[in-house]
């Protein structure tokens, strides 16, 4: 335990030092991940914590980055303390409306609901004016931090939009953390593990599942958020469903159920696809063999490397 | 709308939702009997389309097209089954799905690299090249009328095939239970390949017969994927007549809203598929084949 500790420890700190070797493309690479980290953490407390699969976790994604696009003025900045709280709030409201709809629904119909209703959120912001089409919505200017006269920081300067990011990311995870460690973070886990007894114990399962949804719907309009200020151009792709398979394939690399799983997950997934297209415009093919590859042999993910590579090395026991 | 006019809307919507059965059946058939979803049913659909294409260029013939065509998907399904789908029957859906999706992926680049990513047409057989008039200025196309016509015939020879021959029994019986079949002494992996590559032969050739109608182009396996999945959500899971039903449904609220509610077209079926999981979260007919 205390070995985890201290990598934990030194990862936050290497993560927290990253800007200072200069390098601006890498700083801007990984922010990028970093907000992936968010939405992977997002995905994982409804996948990994209270095992529903959902393949349409996208949608929320791109709901937090459309309210910046819409709610952006054409030639001023918007305000980062108005339009965030706005992003995660509507991107909530949307998990939970679609929520009360799919979480009645178990197993393989979930997967199959959750990509439907992304798919039909995919379709109003492609092909409705209200979306402004495939083409998205480009911003002309960054939000901008400013209370009053006092500006805390600068969003326009990738290394502040980076510990901005940062800060976020560990309060998400935080956040989770402890909401897991409560009873209703508990509640959710024993639903994962059986319903029928969560059931028979009296909890309000609907409720709970419901709820999950819902915050994992809004923390991934933050992560969606994050990403329209950071690139300053949100377009439909964002609510794709391969952006919901990527999602989930960043979970199964990292391995699930476990909150830093997923943000490893996330590091990897970016680190495939930056090396993938490096090497051939048909990365795509790469990557889904990749997939295969880890499905067949790896289940476990990146997580079960690192645990068998410990029982080799210091022939503890089989399962921690 | 006028009486030759809805006739006309009416059969595209049969014809649409024929078609859409024709994919959802070797989908729903492949999860009801084998436990296993399988994400990249859409590329099949794709593939169809683009061996038909090609195979009718290099032929002449569409016909001799959709035989070759067919003749390729079952190996196509019987390699793929014994490469990679026999080993998700224990797995969970999370690993099925991601399997199936880096699939997706695999079969798209592939395509890419083979054939491009122009859109084609291909044409319409001559036999079926005419219309029948029906008014004056209105007139409706034979080979629609031949496309419904071959998904009812295939409907009806796919229950036939379950539920009164052999081959039949041993898929429900291993559907029920697959060790019981094994341990009884029938190859039971045997049944699953052949049961997978009938699915992916009825994906491809639904691609196939519907290449002159849509066009050949990349997108095609996601978006007939979504519906397929919309139609297996609303007919119940592993139900064929409920995946009859529901394509039938489909068709008629895609058409019929398209046609009278241009602005929501694309969203039609999906405000179905919430209304039918307000009313009946499993589907309109439970598991059942």
């Amino acid at each position: 335990m205390t070995r985890r500790r201290i990598a934990l420890a030194v990862a936050v700190l290497l993560l927290a030092l990253f800007p200072l070797t200069g390098s601006a493309f890498y700083t801007e690479l990984v922010t990028k991940v970093m907000i992936l980290a968010i939405f992977a953490l997002s995905l994982d407390l409804l996948v990994g914590y209270t095992g529903l699969v959902s393949f349409g976790h996208a949608a929320y994604y791109g709901v937090g980055a459309y309210v910046l696009g819409l709610m952006a003025p054409k030639y001023e900045a918007a305000n980062l303390w108005l339009t965030l709280p706005v992003a995660i709030a509507v991107a909530g409201i949307a998990a939970l409306a679609v929520g009360a709809f799919v979480v009645r629904v178990k197993g393989i119909y979930f997967i199959m609901v959750t990509l439907a209703f992304a798919q039909m959120f995919y379709f109003v912001f492609h092909d409705t004016a209200f979306g402004r089409g495939s083409d998205g919505i480009s911003m002309n200017f960054k939000p901008t931090a400013a209370i009053g006269a006092f500006v805390p920081f600068d969003l326009a300067n990738a290394t502040h939009v980076y510990y901005f990011v940062f800060v976020l990311l560990a309060l998400v995870f935080v956040f989770l953390r402890l909401l897991l460690r409560s009873t209703f973070g508990r509640a959710l886990q024993g639903i994962r593990s059986n319903e029928h007894r969560m059931r028979s114990l009296g909890f309000p399962v609907y409720l709970y599942k419901l709820a999950s949804f819902g915050i994992a719907g809004a923390l991934a309009g933050l992560a969606g958020y994050l990403y329209a200020l950071q690139f300053g151009f949100v377009n439909p792709e964002l609510l794709s469903w391969h952006q919901s398979g990527n999602v989930l394939l960043m979970l199964i690399l990292g391995g699930q159920g476990s909150l830093i799983g997923a943000v490893v997950g996330a590091f990897a997934f970016v680190a495939m696809e930056e090396i993938y297209s490096a090497v051939t415009t048909h990365w795509q093919l790469l990557l889904g063999a990749t997939i295969i590859a880890l499905v067949i042999f790896l289940p476990g993910g990146l997580a079960s490397v690192a645990q068998r590579f410990q029982r080799k090395l210091i022939g503890g026991p089989p399962n921690e | 709308m006028d009486f030759y006019s809805f006739l006309i809307q009416l059969l595209n919507s049969v014809q649409y939702g024929l078609l859409l059965f024709l994919v959802a059946s070797g989908l729903t058939l492949i999860f009801g009997i084998m436990g296993i979803i399988n994400l990249a049913h859409g590329s099949f659909y794709m593939i169809g389309a683009y061996m038909a294409f090609s195979l009718s260029t290099l032929s002449g013939s569409l016909l001799v097209a959709i035989v070759l065509g067919v003749v390729l998907s079952m190996a196509l399904g019987v390699f793929l089954e014994w490469a990679l789908f026999s080993r998700l029957y224990k797995r969970d859906h999370l690993e099925q799905v991601l399997l199936t999706y880096g699939l997706i992926l695999v079969f798209e680049e592939l395509r890419s690299l083979i054939v491009g990513n122009d859109v084609h047409g291909v044409n319409v057989p001559a036999i079926f090249n005419w219309s029948i008039p029906l008014t004056e200025t209105l007139s409706y196309p034979v080979y629609r009328l031949f496309m419904s016509g071959v998904c009812i015939v295939l409907a009806v020879l796919l229950w036939l095939l379950i539920a009164k021959t052999r081959l039949g029994m041993m898929i429900r019986a291993g559907a029920s239970n697959r060790e019981m079949v094994a341990s009884l002494g029938l190859n039971i992996n045997l049944v699953y390949r052949l049961v997978f590559a009938l699915g992916v032969a009825l994906a491809a050739f639904a691609g196939m017969i519907a290449a002159p109608v849509s066009s050949v182009y990349p997108g095609m396996g996601t978006s007939v994927l979504i519906i397929c999945f919309v139609v297996v959500v609303i007919g119940g899971i592993g139900s064929v007549w409920g995946a009859l039903v529901a394509a039938l449904l489909i068709g008629l609220a895609d058409t019929f809203g398209k046609v009278l509610i241009p602005q929501a077209a694309g969203v039609t079926v999906y405000l179905l598929m919430a209304a039918i999981l307000l009313w009946r979260p499993e589907g309109l007919f439970r598991r059942g084949i």
